[in-house]
């Protein structure tokens, strides 16, 4: 009887052996199939401009209300035109700065004359929801000098971006820590 | 890729520059347009550090303290940082969808924090038993400090809702693996809680959770966490466990009732067994079961690959263009205006959608081979006697939380402990 019971004993610390030896190998293993993809600095969320459709998801679909993407504003590639198609809705009557004229909804395009015929726009971010119909309507009818950009400050940073699971251009990915923006503008300086 | 990206910078320029550049007259600068950076990379390597000293704090109250208001106090902590400052991310239980993207996926990189919050609880979980479960991740801690009255499920109900945590570990790396999604993160019920700011459906899941959970304790933990699928077999072979009683258990029984997940063990004693014919018969038409369930697992689910591959976006997209291009109806979608937009063929996209689905066929029958073999395991687990003297937790489902230490009559002299 006590002959019997020593070798149950025995089978289960083999059983528990066996086990731990098999739990322990991909613990050692995974680490090591992964050591050279892995990045130290880690990733953040941004939109690709170029691939950027303005559906308006963006607004609705950030963990953040209100969103973590803003309109950003590539100065250098803008005209600065007086009929702005980002500033006015589409086939206003005057062009002033009535809300009634403009295109966002938050009004948080500020329009500022800088000299004969130019004016400024710029985004108060703090207005700013990321619906993208700026973006829409200067690039249908402007330089496409506005743009959505995810403000990293902002940006939570999830795991997986709850905008970029629903882009249905994909324009949103996980980019390089030290690259954070992918700006509009960047390629004119070179040019 | 370079060229590319200028090329295609080139054409976006020329279609948009419609109006050119003004020469001002009146010394007008260009304004410096602010783009703020992200967190600082170190400070998620403070987090790292910070998930170690809790789970040592944790291991050290569950095990040598033995101090449940410790535990409870380490909670609330956990609460606090890496739920309501860290606001849920980064986690261990999401980041086993970040190895198995960066195992089976060719271009995706993880970054180091990420593998270390995967690797350390288990770690722990292989020299402590489930710590991490205990008073470190902050999807426990919340509901642990909201379960007040345990309210005990019938065996066979549990048993069956025990079996979901597989199937979503399964589907997760399934996902993750295929670059598809990540369910883990999509479903989580509690980040709406931790950032206080969620869309109403993940707000309504995570109260309904923490309703339910305040009388059948961690349903989270129990019936969905698939990061516990992980920590309970690491836990199942750990070097140090802690335990009911401080000393020698005198089987009072005491303790018998007060877990509120049902994981105290009885006593078994090898006389009491009786007849063991039965049980061996039963031991060895469930080991021959094992591999029918593994085969038959991965044959459903290779069968299940078109199905389940349907999660990923362009998949998806793929079957509505071809609905339009068979059928005629057109595709509206966002989707599909977008990949209007965006100049590429359908062929592309096609093409795109077969390798994704030939990756679900080779990765889904893995998934349902590994669903047959716990299910195998689960069975012939239930034909084997142990032989027990006094009351001990059930090392893998345990979650180290200390309730029953204080049902525990035994005391031990101070200077024993």
């Amino acid at each position: 009887m006590k002959n019997e019971k020593n070798i149950y004993q025995s089978r289960r610390d083999f059983v528990r052996k066996a086990g731990r030896v098999l739990v322990v190998a991909p613990l050692v293993a995974v680490p090591l199939a992964l050591a050279k993809k892995t990045t130290a600095s880690g990733y953040v969320w941004q939109i690709d401009p170029f691939k950027c459709t303005q559906c308006g998801q963006c607004k609705t679909h950030c963990v953040k209300t209100p969103s973590a993407v803003k309109c950003v504003h590539a100065y250098v590639m803008c005209g600065y035109c007086d009929l702005c198609g980002g500033y006015l809705r589409q086939g206003v009557k005057t062009i002033s700065t009535g809300a009634e004229n403009q295109l966002c909804p938050t009004g948080a395009i500020v329009r500022r004359f800088v000299e004969e015929p130019y004016f400024e726009y710029t985004i108060d971010e703090d207005l700013c929801d990321g619906c993208g119909k700026c973006v829409k309507g200067c690039k249908d009818f402007g330089n496409g000098s506005l743009y959505l950009q995810i403000n990293q400050s902002l940006c939570d940073n999830c795991n997986e971006c709850s905008i970029a699971r629903s882009c249905p251009a994909q324009a949103i990915s996980r980019v390089p820590a030290d690259m954070q923006y992918i700006p509009k503008e960047r390629e004119e300086g070179h040019s | 890729m370079v060229l590319a990206l200028m090329l295609l910078w080139q054409t976006v320029m020329m279609a948009q520059d419609r109006f050119p550049r003004p020469e001002f007259e009146s010394g007008y600068e260009y304004p410096e347009h602010q783009l703020p950076l992200q967190r600082a990379v170190w400070l998620e390597y403070v987090d790292v550090a910070v998930l170690i000293a809790a789970l040592s704090v944790a291991a050290w109250l569950a095990l040598k303290k033995r101090s449940r208001n410790g535990l409870v106090w380490l909670a609330v902590f956990s609460l606090a940082y890496f739920g309501f400052y860290r606001e849920g991310c980064i986690c261990s239980v999401g980041s086993v969808q970040n190895v198995a993207l960066a195992l089976f996926n060719g271009n995706y990189t993880i970054p180091l924090t990420a593998l270390l919050f995967f690797i350390i609880p288990l770690v722990f979980a292989l020299l402590f038993g489930r710590v991490f479960c205990a008073g470190v991740c902050p999807l426990g801690a919340i509901q642990e400090l909201t379960g007040f009255s345990p309210v005990k499920l019938p065996r066979a109900v549990e048993s069956v809702m025990a079996a979901i945590p597989f199937i979503y570990l399964a589907l997760t790396v399934l996902f993750a693996a295929t670059g598809s999604q990540f369910i883990i993160c999509r479903y989580d019920p509690f980040v709406g809680i931790f950032r206080l700011d969620a869309p109403f459906t993940m707000i309504v899941f995570g109260i309904l959770l923490l309703l339910a959970g305040i009388f059948i304790n961690r349903p989270y933990c129990r019936y969905l966490c698939p990061y516990g699928v992980l920590l309970n077999l690491f836990s199942r072979f750990s070097w140090r466990h802690l335990s009911i009683t401080p000393a020698e258990c005198t089987e009072c029984r005491l303790c018998e009732d007060s877990c509120p997940y049902d994981v105290i063990l009885p006593p078994e004693k090898a006389e009491y067994a009786g007849d063991t014919t039965g049980s061996r018969k039963r031991f060895l038409i469930y080991l021959v079961l094992i591999p029918l369930f593994t085969a038959a697992g991965s044959v459903i689910f290779f069968n299940l690959a078109p199905a389940l591959s349907k999660v990923n976006p362009d998949v998806k997209l793929a079957m509505e263009i071809r609905e339009e291009v068979e059928t005629g109806t057109e595709a509206t979608s966002l989707a599909a205006v977008a990949f209007k937009e965006s100049g590429s063929t359908e062929e592309e996209l096609f093409t795109r959608e077969m390798d994704v689905i030939k990756k679900f066929r080779k990765a889904s029958p893995w998934a349902g081979a590994f669903l047959g073999l716990a299910l195998g395991i689960g069975l012939v687990s239930l034909t084997i006697r142990s032989s027990r003297t006094g009351y001990s937790p059930h090392r893998g489902k345990c979650y180290s939380c200390g309730k029953c230490f204080r049902y525990c009559p035994v005391q031990v002299k101070k200077d024993k402990i």
